[in-house]
């Protein structure tokens, strides 16, 4: 009971520290309180927080996926060719073809146990490749399909579909997470991988499945961009947002040890990360300045959640 | 097959000699072979910090970022005192080492978020220290460290030295003993922290001196400059031998890698049908490749 508690109150440290910055936000930063600030806030926010729910689960395994940000760009590509013959058949193939990456990651870390970070770190540059030659040799191919622009700019009863798909995502995490098997399995897999092959968890299922789940994702938020954009950018969609992504779900208090995860957690450290982002904007902060505050706030945040001294 | 085990990135590095001689007339020439070294100097020096962070079981992401921070340095030095601009970049970046060393001992936070923090601070740092401006280097007092055979005479030399201090003092056995089991090495009583700053300050010190000499290169200090080196420098030392793990590989390999995977972009430029996205595909697989092999002639030394 002690422990949970514990637990709970490091995951209501995140909650405050957020909730305080919009409180002073609110009172000190012109048109922060704003409904239309909100809204850009969580369109701002979808693409991340979308990212950083499947990382949540990659870590919760003890891995990481730095290849998101490569897959993005491969999910745009392959969407924008294949356009003309339809949205249906063009985002249907950037989720396969996404998640076939995944499949790829998955594969290699279970089987071949070849660590996480290397893995991900060859398609991550092998991934950005393949996004250009996609994209017929590096060309900025823009899109416009009606229909396919609706995922970045349309709305449905007064949500933007960027923020509906990020709630509909974190929705299905935190299902799965509780209420699966599979979330069973990724915290089993992620705090003693051998006890839990032992114990019968099917470690490479569950392995290929996270791996191929967080591809999917990126993807999703990659069609995200590139209909916002109203064009897929090979050279420049997802870039750094493998940074970004392990930074929400460090911050939210999910352990980068594994066997441990919070998909509110991760949702907090988004929009924690987001808050600062646009207040520090809004207040005239030069970039650079907002980046160095962004590196002080992950190391605080992890600082206080790091486990005591065995 | 314990040959192979131990030298599979060198036979790899000779095959593709033997297939640049091959098809190449251009390859062998002496023109040719210096530019590779030149040009993979300054990225052989920053794989060679990274290779004693990983023998001690951590992991420096900040590398590249940190060259930047020193090239920028150097930069707005140098014309008060040549001299002054190269150990001023190089202390910086010692001393953003230290603190990644001192975060991660501690404080006790992962080496991967600590120098993921740095990464960003760092880069944050050279940004608004040059209003995002690339600075100028007036003067030619620094240029003679960036051209002809001085990079190449330079990354032998501390390689030479990085590989002396691994196997010859006592830093050296220690980093191996705390990348074997950290836990071990401190109740037999080493004084662990300190090893593991030291991997983190050399890694630091050494982007430092890559950045001075990437800055004399190009005549300026770029703050946006060896964006994703630490990609390339861990690819390297990855390649070449050394586990991830820690506890395993050598300096000696990691020069290997470097060379490696710089031949075989060599290559590319000298085939010239090959487009840059497919160059990258091609590392991507490449690397998957390598890794996977050593991860098969080596089963015992992988955590299962």
């Amino acid at each position: 009971m002690n422990l949970r508690r514990v637990a709970l109150s490091r995951e209501y440290a995140a909650l405050a520290v957020l909730v305080v910055l919009v409180l002073l936000n609110s009172l000190f930063t012109p048109h922060f309180a704003t409904v239309s600030n909100l809204w850009n806030i969580l369109l701002q926010l979808a693409p991340v927080l979308i990212v950083a729910l499947g990382m949540t689960f990659v870590i919760a395994t003890g891995g990481v996926d730095l290849s998101v940000g490569s897959v993005m760009a491969i999910g745009a590509a392959i969407a924008a060719v294949l356009m003309e013959r339809g949205v249906v058949i063009a985002v249907g193939a950037a989720l396969v073809g996404a998640a076939l990456i995944g499949v790829l990651n998955g594969s290699m870390i279970a089987s071949l146990r070849v660590q996480p970070i290397v893995v991900t770190l060859a398609t991550l540059i092998g991934g950005r490749g393949l996004a250009q030659i996609i994209s017929n040799n590096g060309e900025l191919m823009t899109v416009s399909n009606a229909a396919f622009l609706e995922i970045g700019r349309g709305s449905f009863a007064a949500v933007p579909v960027p923020v509906l798909l990020a709630l509909v995502a974190t929705a299905l995490a935190m299902f799965a997470l509780r209420a699966m098997t599979i979330g069973r399995y990724v915290l089993a897999a992620g705090g003693n991988a051998r006890a839990a092959r032992l114990s019968g968890v099917p470690v490479r299922r569950t392995l290929v499945t996270v791996y191929a789940a967080s591809a999917f994702l990126a993807a999703v938020a990659g069609l995200i961009m590139a209909a916002r954009l109203g064009a897929s950018d090979a050279a420049k969609i997802g870039q750094n947002m493998e940074l970004d992504a392990i930074a929400a779900v460090v911050v939210g208090g999910t352990a980068l040890s594994g066997g441990r995860a919070t998909v509110a957690g991760t949702v907090v450290g988004a929009l924690l990360m987001q808050v600062i982002a646009t207040s520090l904007n809004m207040l005239l902060v030069p970039y650079a300045w907002s980046l160095a505050i962004k590196a002080v706030i992950i190391l605080v945040a992890v600082f206080l959640q790091r486990p005591a001294r065995a | 097959m314990k040959f192979l085990r131990h030298n599979g990135a060198f036979v790899a590095l000779v095959v593709v000699c033997i297939v640049g001689v091959a098809r190449y007339e251009s390859f062998l020439t002496v023109e040719n072979l210096s530019n590779i070294l030149r040009q993979n100097s300054m990225l052989g020096v920053v794989a060679l910090g990274m290779t004693f962070v990983i023998l001690g079981g951590g992991i420096d992401l900040s590398v590249g970022a940190l060259v930047a921070v020193a090239g920028v340095a150097a930069a707005m030095l140098a014309p008060h005192n040549a001299l002054l601009g190269v150990l001023g970049g190089i202390l910086v970046a010692s001393l953003l080492g230290v603190i990644n060393g001192l975060l991660i001992t501690k404080a006790r936070i992962q080496p991967f978020i600590t120098t993921l923090a740095m990464l960003i601070a760092a880069r944050a740092a050279a940004l608004a220290v040059t209003h995002e401006q690339s600075v100028n280097i007036s003067g030619d007092g620094l240029g003679w460290l960036g051209r002809g055979i001085a990079p190449v005479v330079l990354l032998l030399i501390l390689y030479a030295g990085g590989w002396t201090v691994l196997r010859h003092t006592r830093f050296g056995r220690y980093v191996y003993a705390v990348g074997n089991d950290e836990d071990v090495a401190r109740l037999m009583g080493l004084r662990t922290d300190r090893i593991v700053i030291g991997t983190y300050a050399l890694s630091g010190g050494l982007a430092g001196v890559a950045g001075v000499m990437l800055a004399a290169r190009l005549g300026a200090g770029l703050p946006v400059a060896a964006t994703g080196w630490e990609l390339d420098a861990i690819a390297s030392v990855v390649v070449g031998g050394t586990l991830l793990t820690g506890g395993e590989g050598g300096v000696w390999r990691t020069l290997v890698g470097v060379l490696l995977l710089g031949v075989i972009f060599n290559l590319f430029n000298l085939d010239g049908t090959i487009s840059p996205w497919w160059q990258w595909v091609l590392r991507g697989s490449f690397l998957l490749v390598v890794v996977v092999v050593q991860s098969h002639i080596r089963p015992a030394t992988l955590p299962s």
